[in-house]
């Protein structure tokens, strides 16, 4: 792919990964509904997942234009198949308990932040304009989820016991958002996005503080799951996803909702 | 509307101070928390606000059933956007109740333990997408009727508390109308989708509003304090009369053969619901009183860890702050 890939190729691909890891990390969290510790988390978390479908409309949306194949946002979220798909592997495991959802929400809210804050100043307007307006939300998405990670991890030997093995479970899937390939090098080529190889410094910082508050122990280890974001290799999760999230569109083909 | 066959307790307390009580309420001021009030009027609202509480959070289960399941990004958002405000009208009626000397978490165990109910309606299940916009038009709606009055009701936080939730029913009421008008004027599988959620609902949605007045023993008492505004048959005559038309905006069939206009009542005749049914819904058997129940003890417990820890964090971070001064 790398050799022939155009610009807007690669543009399309880069605007896939925004717009699917907040599609799959809001689908994910949306399993919530209903089912939360308390009432506060139950609100918090809806009000979480919204955002992120609200971002997902956003970028997904500037996907299809710039495929220039007539679809919308729609259309890439529910017809598309597990390897069309460019979300991290971080965002498509399942939730498990709450720790878990919550360190994951954690670990990524880190990079998205630092990411979105350099998607600000990118060469295409687009891409910024949407980065300004979704920076504001993830800057609290961040602030919530470290303090909670800290709250679990400084509070019972119980709660410590479940966002530790939370951290050990997903730390092997972080690696995978400060991988850069072709799409990466094209995108800061045309000064459009960092290289996300480029923001592991900052991104480590940021992390290993709040770790730290929360008593965590950080795995010693920089093994990294990868396959997501190229599409290369899912996990077996994002098919199951998937048969729910896009039953409807697929069982009723052409119908308008 | 999420209370029903609430009952009211008498009371027992010194006449004149019952009388003089009686009288506020007449001249139509708000009791306010600190206010004097009979022992039965405390219980009776904490009993009724708690049932509306508790039906709040109860009802987020047959929602949130379709929320990973919503067909487009915008049909998930309003989704996600509507089951988000019912957990805050949740935590809006729990905050009135714990005016009354009860905290959220007694509730709750009362709720989990199946010493306080929530509404009927939520033992049903949602079974196609068009649910979604049948429990907004028909759920909320019949809702709606019930609560409007009660922002006239005559303890303040609960009257507050229901200026605030009937803004957003409304809204709720409109979308959920407008998700079933485009099922009903979709393709024939959508429009099938809409006449059966419609005639699965219909009977449940008029047994929100409690039995028949004749049947209805807890009426009065709460009527003369005003935490009852209308009588059960006067509501549901009310839903039936504005939902028919909207039904045959629709183009859809009606759901009950007994529905038809009676130009000397000035109303549409209808048939009653199952009652027998309603009572074994209220009694723990409705297809779905098990699983809801379940649903949130299993919430409530695996969430003892997460609340427990979050506790202890914040009684260390006060403490840190106390030695650091």
């Amino acid at each position: 792919m790398a050799a022939t890939l155009t610009q807007d190729e690669a543009l399309f691909q880069f605007l896939l990964r925004m717009g699917d890891n907040t599609l799959i990390l809001g689908h994910r969290v949306s399993e919530w509904c209903g089912h939360a510790p308390v009432l506060e988390e139950d609100i918090a978390l809806a009000n979480t997942a919204l955002d992120l479908i609200g971002q997902t409309q956003m970028w997904l949306g500037l996907a299809g234009e710039v495929q220039g194949a007539g679809k919308s946002a729609d259309d890439l979220a529910f017809l598309r198949d597990v390897w069309d798909f460019r979300n991290v592997l971080l965002v498509e495991v399942p939730n498990a308990d709450f720790g878990r959802t919550l360190m994951r929400q954690f670990l990524f809210d880190a990079w998205h932040s630092i990411q979105l804050g350099h998607l600000m100043k990118s060469s295409d307007p687009r891409i910024a304009a949407i980065a300004a307006k979704t920076s504001k939300e993830v800057a609290y998405h961040l602030e919530r989820s470290a303090d909670t990670v800290v709250g679990l991890g400084d509070g019972t030997e119980e709660s410590h016991g479940f966002i530790q093995a939370a951290l050990d479970y997903l730390w092997p899937y972080v690696g995978e958002m400060f991988t850069s390939d072709a799409v990466d090098a094209a995108m800061v080529d045309a000064g459009i996005a960092p290289d996300p190889a480029s923001l592991r410094s900052d991104y480590d910082a940021l992390v290993l503080r709040v770790l730290e508050d929360a008593t965590l122990t950080v795995p010693d280890s920089r093994f990294a799951h990868k396959g997501g974001r190229t599409g290369a290799m899912h996990t077996e999760h994002l098919g199951h996803l998937l048969t729910q999230m896009q039953w409807l569109q697929r069982a009723y083909p052409g119908a308008s909702w | 509307m999420y209370a029903q066959m609430v009952k009211s307790e008498a009371s027992t307390d010194d006449p004149e101070k019952l009388a003089a009580f009686q009288a506020r309420i007449d001249a139509g001021e708000k009791i306010e928390p600190k206010d004097w009030m009979p022992a039965g009027y405390r219980k009776t609202l904490i009993r009724q606000i708690g049932q509306h509480a508790h039906s709040e959070i109860v009802g987020q289960l047959p929602e949130g059933n379709w929320i990973t399941r919503a067909p487009t990004l915008e049909r998930k958002a309003i989704l996600l956007a509507k089951v988000q405000d019912e957990a805050g009208h949740g935590l809006y009626l729990y905050c009135a109740a714990e005016t009354l000397g009860v905290s959220r978490d007694e509730l709750t165990e009362m709720l989990l333990d199946g010493r306080m109910k929530y509404s009927s309606i939520f033992n049903y299940p949602t079974l196609n997408w068009a649910d979604m916009g049948a429990v907004g038009w028909l759920v909320d709606g019949a809702a709606i009727l019930n609560q409007v009055p009660l922002q006239r009701t005559s303890f303040g936080p609960y009257s507050r508390a229901m200026i605030r939730v009937c803004k957003e029913e409304s809204f709720h009421a409109r979308q959920g109308f407008d998700a079933i008008r485009k099922m009903a004027n979709g393709t024939p599988a959508q429009k099938k989708m809409a006449q059966d959620a419609l005639n699965r609902l219909w009977f449940p949605a008029l047994m929100m509003f409690g039995p028949s007045d004749a049947d209805s023993v807890h009426s009065t008492q709460s009527m003369a304090w005003k935490i009852k505004m209308n009588t059960n048959d006067e509501l549901r005559q009310k839903f039936v009369d504005q939902t028919v038309p909207q039904i045959e905006f629709l183009g859809l069939d009606l759901p009950d053969a007994g529905i038809t206009w009676n130009e000397e009542r000035g109303h549409y005749d209808y048939s009653d619901p199952d009652w027998d049914e309603f009572f074994d819904v209220i009694q723990g058997n409705g297809p779905c009183n098990t699983d809801r129940l379940a649903a949130r003890n299993k919430a409530w417990q695996d969430g003892q860890w997460v609340r427990d820890g979050l506790l202890a964090h914040a009684r260390k971070k006060a403490a840190r702050k106390v030695a650091a001064e």
